[in-house]
């Protein structure tokens, strides 16, 4: 095959590559040569094009090209309804596919004025933290196995498998279930389910040091991303970061504390926070992260009173199948929101959840439609990408693999 | 609630030759100026001491498909001392597309401004690096304005053969 | 140890030479993974110890196309992104075959949109399609039990008048 030649770059990224940087490099050894990390590599989380300027081994400057999966989901918004859109959302954030579920539902129900029923927040919020488990889950896995350790890769995904036949006897899918609906969730959460959540959330502490044994104390490990990819405070700030790497950074900011949706103001759990702002700091906030959202969804077990699944509102929320089919004016009301959609007020709303990777948001103009006029989502992984350049300036082209793993960026939702 | 009070007064008073419109909808303030003076009025809301709007959550644009005023920008930025989201939106005119970058202020509008331009052609002036970032560089049009189809044109990408 | 308790004289079988390498080479396909989006999971899943891909022989997800023979296409191709596979699908070793993994690969998916290529088989041969939004990993193994069944029955002839890509041959001048 071709080497890669001045024509495969686009000139312009090539100007932007070869400008001056501020890296200055004594060696006797003067070659400069332009790597391409292709999209389609083993160990950069998805299609995420990296063009790199080397010299020797020491990057100098890296530009990175993301689109590859631009579905053009903004686009789409526009012209489906508000119920239309929920499985779309899946598929934004793949590896925690309940936690933009619940975050869309929130956006549009903050826009229509729509109070949804308690046991239907608890169970969102026990469904969210779960996600959330099996998103760190594989960040750990997919980390490790970029850095050499493959056995951990495997033991992590055992355990995502358990949540997963969870989701399967809750939601009907083992993966991209659009479990949520506007003013409440699909189904109730049935007693099996819930006694295979109390056993796992109970166990997950004893798997997950069994995989953590294997990392925490080896030597390779720590030295591989001791002091690599080091950002600090204020640069991280700067940068937009939200979710685990800031909490690496030393701010302790959580929008689950900052600006609490669902029943978080009442539960109790700790947010870990770290100083040194560099790799391993990060992965120990994931590892923290497991066992506080542990904590959290067993809080929920006991707090939640049986009660209604679906808000009382006829001309938004969807009727029970069950009335759809004996009475008349379920039958309408299904007919109207299924073709016309729900028509909330004239105005705009911007809603976040305290995502996996970091705040997920989603901006909605409403001009009275069925649809939505415009549609924002705001993803965390596409800001954290852009702070690549920054990190890593300086190191070894080893050290870019593990700084990816790190931030843990995810294309689905990158490209939108 | 007094932020929100201690928002428009502080503004009104370090800006009096600007108008701003204050709005609240589903209890979130936000406010609408001319694009002349996003700039000034951005570094002051991250630099002042009591407000400290230190993270840019979003930056987007807004499509109305009217002959005046077609676009708005949006700025989302949060206070992490004070916990408050503020919007501060600017209109556009189609005629004249564009508008400073602020970039200067908070180093995460980089990106968000190249994906502006890329979905809606709005050019940003002073920015360090102004290019297209999801669609590929040789795409001729702006995908998410309300003129373009949504099947896309065809023969528009071009794809291998076979 | 299976195979010589299996005859019956000395150690010798008459067979064709086809049924030979058609056996050692539908045992043995190492999948080269195109993860690109959320069907990527999916196959990753069906390598992980519940749905093992590996007892079909299927151990290897060698990321080098050349070392590979089955090539699994998993999550949305774009326009972008459509020169890329092409490139790799090109520096597949002959006999290659390929799978369409879910729905956006087979038909364009749920994404009817300007950027979305609807059905890769507009620029790649498709040998099994799999359907799912994503295949659970059963599915996945069940399209790699049919392409096992195919290899099966390939004959000589389908690989003889083959039009070998042009090689790039030194002058010596």
């Amino acid at each position: 095959m071709d080497r890669l030649t001045k024509q495969d770059v686009h000139p312009k990224i090539l100007q932007k590559l070869l400008e001056d940087t501020d890296i200055t490099i004594d060696d006797a050894l003067e070659n400069e040569m332009i790597l391409n990390m292709g999209p389609q590599h083993p160990a950069t989380h998805g299609v995420l094009r990296l063009l790199l300027r080397l010299d020797g081994e020491t990057v100098i400057g890296c530009v990175p090209d993301v689109g590859y999966l631009h579905r053009g989901y903004e686009k789409m918004a526009e012209n489906m309804s508000y119920y239309e859109f929920i499985p779309h959302t899946d598929r934004l954030d793949y590896i925690s596919p309940l936690a933009n579920n619940v975050a869309w539902v929130l956006a549009v129900e903050k826009l229509a004025g729509i109070e949804v029923p308690l046991r239907a927040q608890y169970i969102r919020m026990m469904v969210a933290e779960l996600a959330r488990i099996a998103s760190h889950l594989v960040a750990i896995g997919s980390f490790a196995m970029d850095v050499g350790a493959l056995t951990v890769f495997l033991w992590t995904l055992r355990e995502r498998e358990k949540i997963m036949d969870m989701w399967d006897i809750l939601c009907g899918a083992r993966f991209t279930n659009s479990f949520t609906r506007i003013g409440g969730v699909a189904n109730d959460a049935q007693p099996e389910v819930l006694s295979l959540i109390k056993k796992f959330v109970d166990e997950i502490d004893d798997n997950l040091s069994e995989c953590e044994s294997l990392l925490n104390t080896n030597r390779i490990f720590i030295e591989r991303l001791d002091g690599v990819g080091r950002i600090s405070k204020e640069d991280a700030l700067s940068y937009g970061y939200t979710g685990p790497n800031l909490r690496a950074s030393g701010v302790e900011f959580d929008l689950r504390r900052a600006a609490p949706y669902l029943q978080y103001d009442k539960i109790d759990f700790k947010i870990p926070v770290y100083q040194e702002g560099d790799a391993l700091a990060r992965y120990f906030v994931r590892t923290d992260e497991v066992r506080e959202s542990a904590k959290i969804v067993k809080q929920c077990l006991q707090l939640m009173q049986p009660g209604e699944i679906k808000a009382n509102l006829p001309k938004s929320v969807l009727p029970q199948k069950v009335e759809v089919y004996s009475k008349m004016e379920e039958l309408i009301h299904d007919f109207m929101i299924v073709n016309f959609g729900i028509n909330p007020p004239v105005g705009e709303v911007y809603h976040a959840i305290e995502g996996s990777k970091g705040e997920l948001g989603f901006y909605i103009v409403s001009k009275g439609e069925g649809h939505p006029w415009k549609c924002k989502i705001r993803s965390p992984s596409f800001i954290h990408i852009q702070s690549l350049p920054h990190l890593v300036k300086g190191h070894m082209v080893s050290d870019v693999v593990a700084i990816i793993g790190s931030i843990d960026p995810i294309m689905g939702e990158a490209d939108k | 609630m007094e932020l929100k009070e201690l928002i428009q007064q502080k503004l009104k008073e370090k800006f009096p030759e600007t108008e701003f419109e204050f709005s609240e909808f589903r209890d979130e303030l936000s406010v609408k100026l001319n694009k002349k003076n996003i700039l000034a009025v951005c570094m002051f809301l991250k630099e002042d001491s009591d407000l400290e709007f230190v993270l840019c959550e979003d930056i987007t644009a807004v499509d109305w498909a009217s002959r005046k005023n077609r676009f708005t920008v949006a700025y989302h930025i949060f206070s992490i001392k004070n916990k408050f989201r503020l919007v501060v939106k600017a209109d556009v005119d189609e005629n004249d597309c564009n508008i400073d970058s602020v970039t200067s202020v908070w180093k995460t509008s980089n990106w968000q401004e190249r994906e502006c331009y890329d979905m809606y052609g709005i050019k940003f002036n002073h920015h360090p690096d102004m290019r297209r970032i999801y669609m590929p560089e040789e795409f001729e049009y702006y995908p998410l304005r309300k003129d373009f189809p949504l099947m896309g044109i065809p023969g528009s990408l071009p794809l291998p053969k076979k | 140890m299976g195979l010589e308790a299996k005859l019956n004289s000395d150690g010798f079988f008459v067979t064709k030479i086809e049924s030979i390498i058609n056996w050692a080479r539908k045992n043995s396909v190492y999948p080269m993974p195109m993860g690109i989006s959320c069907c990527a999971i999916e196959m990753m899943a069906s390598a992980d110890p519940k749905y093992d891909i590996a007892r079909f022989g299927s151990e290897v997800m060698r990321f080098t196309p050349r070392q590979c023979d089955l090539m699994i296409v998993a999550g949305t191709v774009t326009y972008k992104m459509s020169h890329v596979v092409r490139k790799i699908y090109e520096q597949m070793p002959d006999p290659k075959w390929v799978i369409a993994m879910g729905a956006c690969t087979s038909t364009g998916g749920m994404y009817r949109s300007y950027s979305v290529v609807q059905g890769i088989d507009q620029f790649l041969p498709v040998d099994v399609y799999v359907a799912g939004c994503p295949p659970r990993p059963d599915n996945l193994l069940n399209a790699l039990m049919q392409i096992q069944d195919k290899i099966g029955k390939t004959r000589p002839k389908d690989f003889q008048n083959i039009k070998l890509p042009e090689l790039n041959v030194i002058q010596n001048n």
